[in-house]
């Protein structure tokens, strides 16, 4: 074990991936001699040269129509998308071929591709450059989505998308970056579709997502104490698509009450097709409504202010799990 | 410079000696705007990021100088500049920086997104490329439009086919949205000026490891429409460029594309430790810098360095008074993040 940034995690897992097969490569807006605007893929131009570490014009339509055609013809190609807001410039090569590539040739197209995205806020960096499109793609059948919240889930996710035989979309987040922690030093291959339980309890399930996990952490050992301690279990799904169902609905059912936390908007968040599963799957077991803490329906504002305001936090953690009992 | 089939026909001399002195402010007050925009931001009054417009600042004065108050433009994530020379309020532009109520976009959008549609400006863009198909849909509606809806913004003009132009950078021409634009513009003729401003990179990779095209006016032509590269760090050479395309929008004879070179003095944005470029590079376009140059074209046209230096003191006088009126002003209100995502609110259903 040691202990690393989770931007150190994501390039180790890069480095490894690209040192174990020669047909993994990058290619992206500023990867190489800038080694991302975030620093993430520093170091590996050097490593790797030009031809496996590619600098590309601002074209993000291309960069994954280009990433996808060379999928097909076996390659493994890791996209970046420097910011998730720009997802949308690439829309139709995503959504309607890079998904359905598979499904609509029969079985024929194979699209082993990671695509890495920078996500969330804040920043004072208004509404174009901070919001979390991850539920955005649920919706669309063909595309996993992956959502690490510690250096060693980065690390074994990564690993995982890479070797996988599908298109991923693996967000990270820009306030986790600099978040350390520790990190096996044997080849790490995190499995999807296995959520984490980081904190075990009897009376409460928060499920948080990527940067909310370490709030919901702090938010259930704060509610352990006082006159009225409340005994939350945290869980972290990890992967959005595919989603760990059984441990979710496990988990509701010896609680009974739910709380589910992400930084996405409320409305059509990822919260909630998690409520509507545990809805369908442990309706009877349940003590009081789902809750969700999620962003406000608004666009991200510029002013910080405005921005915290918008954004959920602890306190709104908190005081969501304490209004379960009202 | 390159010139392929755009007859220019604006004259600078013609505008006055009054008009090329309040250019002159123009140009000053942009890089005064900004340098004190960048020592703000380290002193705590801005929290967003800045991306600075420093060493291009003829461009937008230069082709604002050709178009009237009622056309408008599309502006980039560098668009101070632009806000401007388009005849931006800097006490407003501050306050916006500084996440103000009276700020342009109320403290909702910052550097990234400063929009007044009273002085023609659409908007400054976060996403490369965003603002080029909209100013073709401005541009189509003021062909709609024309003879235009009376009375109009600025009086004298009635009759006048309006125009927009839109300002990008080098790296924006590798987007699907420009040429998608630059297509239907050239198909439809509509009264639209695409202004690239070529500053030889893209945030960290040069324009070369981008286009497989040196000259980006070229791509002008696979859209039936002139392009033409002028030096974007001369005025006089952006102005005449624009207005001559200006002049042809106006006749409904179509687009131009119009690339100004010129080269950014600081990083891609504030704080960018510019491990892509050399000292000596940014030192030799210090020597081709717009603003002495400018300077000196004025002294040449008769005009005295004390009116000058009136000039140049109005500018610290202006961007003093943006920076108190900034710091005195209103923080955004938090409960307004909860107003204006819709102009339909269908009794508060949406907000
Ligand atoms: C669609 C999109 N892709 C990438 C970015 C990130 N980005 C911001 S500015 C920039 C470089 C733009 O280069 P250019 O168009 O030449 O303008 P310049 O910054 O040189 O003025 C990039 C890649 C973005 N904002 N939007
Ligand atoms: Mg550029």
């Amino acid at each position: 074990m040691r202990t690393i940034t989770y931007s150190d995690a994501i390039n180790e897992a890069l480095r490894e991936e690209m040192d174990r097969d020669p047909n993994v490569f990058i290619i992206g807006e500023d990867v190489g001699t800038m080694g991302g605007v975030f620093g993430v893929t520093s170091g590996l131009l050097s490593r790797f040269g030009a031809a496996r570490v590619i600098d590309t014009p601002i074209s993000e339509a291309g960069i994954i129509g280009a990433a996808l055609g060379a999928a097909m013809m076996g390659m493994r190609p890791v996209a970046e998308i420097m910011f998730g807001d720009f997802l949308g410039c690439a829309g139709d090569q995503l959504i309607n071929q890079v998904a359905k590539a598979r499904y609509m040739s029969g079985g024929k197209a194979r699209v082993p591709l990671t695509i890495r995205v920078a996500t969330g806020a804040p920043g004072a960096s208004a509404a174009q450059h901070s919001q979390s499109p991850e539920s955005w793609f649920m919706n669309i059948p063909g595309l996993k989505v992956v959502c690490p919240s510690t250096p060693a889930d980065a690390k074994g996710l990564l690993k995982t998308a890479i070797r996988g035989e599908d298109p991923v979309l693996y967000f990270e987040h820009k306030m986790l970056y600099a978040e350390k922690g520790a990190v096996p030093d044997e080849d790490l291959l995190t499995p999807f579709g296995c959520a984490g339980i980081l904190r075990k309890g009897s009376d409460v399930t928060i499920i948080a997502i990527g940067s909310m996990v370490k709030h919901a952490l702090s938010a259930a050992e704060k509610l352990s104490s006082g006159p009225a301690p409340i005994s939350c279990e945290v869980i972290d799904p990890r992967t959005l698509v595919p989603l760990d169902v059984p441990t979710l609905v496990e988990s509701a059912k010896k609680t009974g009450r739910v709380v589910i936390v992400h930084e996405a908007h409320k409305r059509s968040g990822p919260g909630a097709e998690i409520a509507a599963i545990i809805a369908e799957e442990a309706l009877d077991y349940l003590d009081s409504p789902i809750a969700r803490v999620a962003a406000r329906n608004v666009p991200l504002p510029y002013s910080p202010a405005l921005e915290q305001y918008v954004l959920p936090n602890e306190n709104d953690i908190v005081r969501a799990v304490k209004a379960l009992y009202r | 410079m390159a010139n392929s089939g755009l007859e220019t026909s604006g004259n600078v001399t013609s505008l006055g000696n009054d008009r090329l002195l309040e250019l002159y402010k123009q140009l000053v007050l942009i890089r005064q705007f900004e340098l004190r925009a960048i020592d703000e931001r380290r002193q705590g009054l801005i929290p967003g990021f800045i991306h600075p417009y420093i060493g291009e600042e003829a461009c937008a004065v230069g082709a604002c100088a050709a178009l009237n108050k009622d056309d408008f433009i599309t502006s980039t994530h560098r668009g101070h500049g632009h806000l401007i020379a388009k005849g931006g309020d800097v006490r407003y532009m501050m306050a916006e920086l500084a996440a103000r109520e009276v700020g342009y976009c109320a403290g909702k959008g910052g550097s990234l997104h400063m929009t007044d549609f009273d002085l023609g400006i659409m908007g400054a863009n976060g996403i490369v490329a965003g603002g080029i198909p909209m100013a073709v849909g401005a541009a189509l509606a003021f062909k709609m439009q024309t003879p235009p809806l009376s009375p109009p913004l600025v009086e004298g003009t009635e009759g006048r086919m309006r125009v927009a132009l839109s300002f990008f950078g080098d790296g924006a021409t590798n987007e699907g949205a420009f040429h998608e634009a630059l297509n239907m513009a050239g198909l439809w003729k509509l009264p639209v000026i695409f202004f690239c401003e070529n500053n030889l990179y893209g945030e960290g990779t040069p324009q070369n490891k981008q286009a497989p095209v040196a000259q980006l006016s070229n791509r002008a032509a696979s859209y039936a429409m002139p392009g033409v590269t002028v030096d974007g760090n001369d005025v006089f050479a952006v102005y005449e460029a624009t207005h001559a395309a200006v002049e042809r929008a106006r006749n409904g004879a179509g687009p131009t594309l119009i690339e100004g070179l010129t080269y950014r003095y600081r990083g891609h944005y504030e704080g960018d430790p510019q491990v892509y470029r050399s000292r000596q590079e940014v030192e030799e376009w210090q020597g081709r810098d717009p603003l002495p140059r400018f300077r000196r074209a004025l002294i040449e046209h008769g005009i005295s360095d004390g009116e000058i230096e009136e000039k140049e003191g109005e500018v610290f006088a202006l961007v003093d008074e943006a920076v108190i009126f900034a710091r005195q002003a209103a923080p955004a209100k938090v409960e307004d993040a909860l107003v204006g995502v819709y102009g339909d609110t269908h009794n508060g259903l949406v907000f």
